[in-house]
């Protein structure tokens, strides 16, 4: 871990009785939890258990019809989300945070090229060096394993595996302090996926990153996270360590979710 | 002494939902201590509860009742009721853990994985990897064999890669669940030392071990765990 | 039979009033893209209505009207918009930049520098520089309202990742005032260092896309770039043929089926009063060029 003991011991991101109905229907009820600094939390159910409802509010994109989330800024300050302005949001969104969304052609401009797309969050912050950026995005390419001969080449002409690394550098570029992930490793292949989580296992741990990984797959969660909150109809039904959910489930949902994990 | 173990009355069951919900007793009532520099081993028949144990010590298992007092950073803390983040910190700093078998995260190299502990306490990269080094030659694990991850080793080795990795590190606490298992005699006598120069370090730690020469030349307590059994 | 009859310069007065009121916004607000109620003008989308329905609101019986085309004032576009304002308000015209009051211009700026109390009159095609980069209008928006620019460098970026410099030659982003971006519709890059500090006012109108926007007079307007990339003007390699300019922006004219050509100044009154004013290019044949119009 790269963060000094107190700054390490003050929560990062706090959410207290997160609620969100559409109309009658409860997506998310009552959810609340601490995230520290450098800590990966897996957020695991299946489709419809009201987790990428609950990313969205996670990370301020939509709004909770009750309850709280608050995120320490990087002067120490805690702030409730939903009481900043659309401007310091928009900042916030750029530079502390990053979003990896499950379609890497969701979080990426697919027609321009990967060295612009790396460079953009730098240039949103006033980099104003030609050189200078082209280098930062180079050597982001390198650190995610893509080759950095086809820095001007668009994503549209990258594989799927590809494509996601260089959401992940986009993301990563500014320096977040939290990442939020929505199934970053779904539809992709099996291979493929392995090569990620382990690149993303391998940049959390260097970068001390703390992120909230939205997943189906508990293996995906046992190789990414330190804590697992499990979802079913908007609930949290058990939360604890991710070895702790994973060998000593409690609930029978739970049960069932890590008898149904393939085996390695 | 100081206790750097202090364990009461915890007590753990398994409730299957899958199978109409039976309820597995595992361990009830137990209680004992272990105290820096000494080596308390855990006795009885397969199946009554030690490796749960172990697990329970580890915050692997959750409790269902009673206290897992640790001592962590001066203070003693009771691990059943720490939030996880603390769970997290005391893995980090202050009790290792040597399971039966080998888990490690896959693809990564053997090197890696016995330098990890080292660098989740910010030790400098060559240093850690230099120390794990050391100890797998320790444990005759040639240095062809340490680029390559621990998957594909046989049993034997990848129970010495489990203990390299759990031995490396300044733990105050170490669980160990069958060190010497899969191991010749050979290994087995540098395990027994290495214990030893954990004991004299002042380390304490709890043990399982079927073997009975093993047994004899590293406990200093036995705790039978059949007395704990809550099994009907 | 009866002849139509126009309100002054065609308008009804309530909509020049309305387009008014969009011009004030705009001069308050520079730069900032302002939206109006475009009207159904006798000319198709994409000839200059814009232009036109700007130059409609503001123009009264004592202005003098000169009309451009890339810089000429007898092209067909020219002559037609000039006819135009001549047959509903009745207005004096001119070629001569001095002498107007009103210029409406399609994609250039005159060569000769505009004084105080003129207006240059620009037609737009797209108004938003972050179009072809952001096709959402809410977004676009919204980058304007907070000042995100970030995608416009994107822009600048991959042109030098491509060609090695930065390629847009025409309609090139500059930010107005230190605050919006803005596009100066497709006059060549060439043409942007006029657009800083001038003494006239600047109006920017779009028809079809219902946009007016502004640059007051003497407003700070920078051409965005790169530190290790900035800003250059384009510069010619040789000077005006019929007139020896060196500083002006020039055509290039096919002159005959071998592939010869000659580069000729674009502005055409520019070159015509450098011409009677004595200045020669090696081109040059008659010491006096015919007016082909009236």
């Amino acid at each position: 871990m790269t963060d000094t003991q107190e700054a390490g011991d003050q929560p990062l991101l706090v959410t207290e009785n997160l609620c969100k109905n559409f109309g009658r229907l409860a997506a998310c009820r009552d959810i609340s939890f601490t995230l520290y600094p450098g800590e990966v939390l897996a957020i695991v159910g299946e489709s419809g258990s009201g987790k990428t409802t609950l990313l969205q509010m996670l990370s301020a994109q939509m709004t909770p019809t009750s309850g709280r989330v608050s995120y320490r800024m990087r002067d120490g300050v805690l702030r409730d989300l939903n009481a900043l302005g659309e401007a310091e949001r928009r900042f916030l969104f750029r530079t502390d945070w990053g979003y990896v969304h499950q379609d890497p052609a969701l979080g990426l401009r697919m027609a321009v090229s990967a060295g612009a797309n790396v460079g953009e969050r730098l240039m949103a912050v006033g980099w104003n060096h030609y050189g200078r950026i082209r280098q930062a995005a180079s050597s982001w390419l390198e650190r995610v394993e893509i080759d950095t001969a086809r820095i001007d080449d668009a994503p549209r002409t990258y594989s799927g595996g590809m494509r996601q690394r260089l959401q992940i550098a986009r993301n990563l570029v500014t320096e977040p302090r939290l990442v939020f992930m929505d199934e970053p490793t779904g539809g992709l292949d099996v291979s493929v996926q392995a090569r990620l989580l382990d690149l993303m296992r391998n940049l959390v741990s260097e970068l001390g990153l703390a992120a909230i990984v939205v997943t189906h797959d508990l293996a995906v969660a046992r190789l990414l996270s330190h804590r697992v909150m499990v979802t079913k109809g908007g609930q949290v039904i058990e939360t604890g360590l991710t070895d702790q959910v994973l060998d000593d489930p409690h609930e029978p949902y739970t049960q069932l979710l890590v008898s149904s994990i393939l085996p390695p | 002494m100081t206790a750097m173990i202090e364990i009461s009355n915890a007590e753990k069951s398994f409730t299957m939902h899958l199978q109409g919900g039976v309820k597995l007793p595992v361990v009830r009532g137990v209680n004992f201590e272990v105290h820096a520099g000494e080596c308390v081993v855990l006795s009885g028949p397969s199946g009554v509860g030690k490796s749960s144990i172990l697990k329970m010590i580890f915050g692997n298992y959750r409790c269902d009742g009673g206290r897992i007092g640790i001592r962590h950073q001066g203070r003693l803390i009771d691990l059943a009721g720490a939030e996880p983040r603390e769970v997290l910190g005391v893995r980090r700093e202050t009790i290792g853990y040597v399971s039966q078998f080998l888990r490690a995260v896959p693809r990564v190299p053997t090197i890696e994985v016995v330098a990890e502990p080292l660098l989740a306490t910010d030790t400098p990269r060559e240093k850690a990897r230099e120390q794990a080094g050391q100890l797998l030659h320790r444990l005759n694990i040639p240095e062809r064999l340490w680029r390559l991850p621990p998957s594909t080793f046989s049993g034997g080795e990848q129970q010495r890669v489990n203990i390299a990795r759990g031995f490396i590190s300044d733990h105050p606490i170490l669980l160990l669940d069958e060190p010497t298992a899969s191991l010749d005699a050979a290994n087995r006598e540098v395990v027994v030392s290495l214990i030893k120069e954990k004991k004299s370090a002042g380390v304490a730690m709890v043990a399982i071990v079927h073997d009975d020469e093993v047994r004899g030349l590293i406990a200093d307590r036995v705790v039978d765990v059949t007395s704990f059994a809550a099994a009907a | 039979m009866n002849a139509p009859v126009y309100n002054f310069a065609y308008l009804d007065e309530q909509t020049k009033r309305m387009i008014r009121r969009a011009i004030l916004k705009a001069i308050a607000i520079p730069g900032y893209q302002v939206p109006f109620a475009s009207r159904e003008m006798p000319m198709p989308y994409g000839w200059g209505t814009g232009g036109v329905q700007v130059t409609a609101s503001i123009l009264g019986p004592d202005d003098v009207l000169k009309v451009i085309d890339q810089g000429s004032d007898d092209t067909t576009n020219a002559i037609s918009i000039r006819k135009f304002f001549g047959k509903t308000a009745g207005v004096a015209t001119t070629a001569s930049t001095t002498e107007a009051t009103v210029i409406q211009t399609r994609h250039r700026i005159p060569e000769a520098p505009l004084h105080a109390g003129q207006v240059l009159v620009y037609q737009v095609p797209i108004p938003e520089p972050l179009r072809f980069l952001e096709p959402r209008e809410t977004e676009t928006r919204r980058m304007h309202a907070l000042g995100e620019y970030g995608l416009m460098h994107v822009k600048l970026y991959e042109d030098i990742a491509r060609f090695g410099h930065i390629a847009t030659s025409y309609a090139y982003p500059v930010k107005v005032n230190a605050r919006y971006v803005m596009d100066p519709s497709p006059t060549p890059k060439f043409d942007n260092p006029k657009m800083d500090n001038c003494a006239a006012l600047q109006l920017f109108g779009a028809g079809r896309e219902k946009r007016i926007y502004a640059i007051p007079p003497y407003t700070e307007v920078v051409s965005l770039d790169f530190e290790d990339h900035p800003f250059t003007r384009y510069r010619f390699n040789a000077p005006c043929a019929l007139c020896g300019a060196e500083d002006a922006y020039l055509d290039e004219i096919v002159t005959d089926d071998a592939g010869s050509r000659m580069f000729v100044c674009s502005d055409t009154d520019y070159c015509e009063a450098r011409q009677a004013a004595g200045h020669r290019g090696r081109e040059s044949a008659a010491p006096h060029k015919e007016r082909a119009y009236d």
